[in-house]
């Protein structure tokens, strides 16, 4: 297929991480694209027409055709540009297995996080209890997934799992910041602790991680706004 | 001798139906079925998927796969005749962004089976409001849905299947109604050709043992299952 007739356009949020997953895929296979930031308290018409379904970012349109859910558009990105890096492997049971770490990533680890960020007293103290469970299966995922540890990784040796770790964890310093949790505590957690360190130095994420001040004054904006009743 | 595959599953999960007709799709039939009581786990259940302690658990020499759909694209993968998801990308991605949108869905019709009152009303209802997504998607497309090949069930259809078979049973088993012809009509003309497609037939729970155990689960869930 030639580059010239590949038409890329990635809906996106700047501080979005599923937003994030996908603009790190598009670099790392070094995919030229256009990119739209959406404002998501007014969503172009354009989003809404491409996601009827949920109306949110990420949405990538190739060639006028639009995929949405993030890890569904990194495995479509996987199988339609097959130059360069891979970000799954080939063999089907190391690719389950990396979809089960997905899909737990996204289930049940996010699943906590939100219940942490949206309730408050007693509710939260076992919210925090959930997402340390969850980071402890995670963490013992890895360890038995990687048993010679993280493997290194640049600009061009990236695969899904350091997509998704990148993106939900690199800006974990504007999370601790803003929320008064170490979630990634290095004692606790210290594969994906080591992992999140090499991955912040590759200058492909330093490229696309959002800065940390905007992160966190964002962040205080939506704490702040949470804590107000809704009308 | 120790058979190559084995499937751990549970009788009316409709997540175990995906892989029993995936396997027989793909012709793999010599495989141990171990039927597992999910209200008295096995240690052999907790240890190979002690993430998730859920059927189907899928046993391939060494390795142990969990999540049916997860199972789906493995089992296609490894072997690759009748495949069940097409082969352009662009076309898996909606399987798989489809798939998705229904598991989603299957929580909300869940929810809707086991609680009561008020908290029942409104899953119906979302449910309702979702499974309208689907009936608008997929009229005009006719015939199995993202199949290749003759007479191959794929990958969607199979993730959709407990709309189209358990749906109803959990309708009347939970006293509630969504599936009206009048407002569902692709879906329930796809109900039909799915229920007696012979490869579907073979592998379907009996629908009154279903009620069964679905009007059982409705009314004792919360005491059977500790929340």
């Amino acid at each position: 297929e030639m580059e010239g007739e590949n038409e890329v356009k990635l809906h996106g949020m700047w501080a979005s991480t599923y937003s994030k997953r996908v603009e790190l895929a598009l670099r790392v296979k070094g995919i030229p694209y256009e990119y739209i930031e959406e404002d998501l308290r007014n969503k172009s018409p354009l989003l809404l027409q491409y996601n009827s379904v949920y109306k949110k970012v990420p949405v990538l349109v190739h060639n006028g055709k639009p995929i949405t859910e993030s890890y569904i558009i990194l495995e479509y990105i996987d199988e339609t540009w097959q130059n360069g890096p891979r970000l799954l492997p080939q063999d089907p049971y190391q690719r389950a297995q990396i979809r089960f770490w997905a899909s737990f990533i996204q289930q049940q680890l996010f699943g906590s996080f939100y219940k942490l960020i949206s309730s408050n007293g007693e509710e939260q103290e076992k919210a925090v209890e959930e997402v340390f469970e969850k980071m402890n299966v995670l963490e013992k995922g890895m360890k038995e997934l990687l048993p010679e540890g993280v493997p290194e990784v640049d600009g061009n040796n990236f695969g899904v799992l350091d997509i998704l770790v990148t993106a939900t964890f690199g800006p974990y310093k504007a999370h601790e910041e803003v929320f008064g949790l170490k979630v990634l505590d290095p004692e606790k957690y210290p594969l994906l602790f080591s992992w999140v360190q090499k991955l912040n130095e590759i200058p492909l994420v330093k490229g696309v991680l959002p800065p940390h001040d905007k992160l966190v004054a964002l962040l205080q904006f939506i704490k702040q706004n949470d804590l107000k009743p809704s009308s | 001798m120790a058979k190559e595959v084995t499937l751990l599953g549970f009788w009316a999960s409709p997540f175990v139906f995906r892989v029993k007709v995936a396997l027989q799709q793909k012709g793999v039939v010599d495989y141990e079925y171990i039927e597992e009581d999910i209200f008295n786990k096995s240690p052999r259940l907790l240890e190979l998927n002690p993430v998730y302690k859920k059927v189907p658990v899928f046993i391939h020499g060494e390795k142990v796969v969990n999540e049916s759909l997860i199972i789906l694209e493995y089992i296609d993968e490894t072997w690759q005749q009748n495949p069940l998801l097409p082969r352009d990308p662009y076309q898996r991605a909606m399987a798989r962004f489809w798939a998705k949108y229904s598991e989603e869905l299957m929580v909300k019709a869940f929810m809707a089976l086991v609680l009561k009152g008020e908290a029942k009303e409104k899953n119906a209802k979302e449910f309702a409001e979702g499974l309208e997504k689907i009936e608008g998607e997929f009229k005009g497309k006719s015939g199995l849905l993202f199949a290749e090949g003759e007479g191959n069930i794929g990958y969607l259809e199979l993730a959709f299947g407990w709309i189209l078979y358990w749906l109803p049973v959990w309708e009347e088993a939970g006293s509630f109604q969504i599936l009206d012809p009048q407002k569902f009509p692709v879906i329930n003309e796809w109900s039909t050709k799915f229920v007696n497609h012979p490869l579907i037939k073979e592998n379907l729970p009996a629908r009154d043992r279903m009620l069964v155990y679905f009007r059982k689960l409705s009314e004792e869930f919360f005491t059977l299952f500790r929340a």
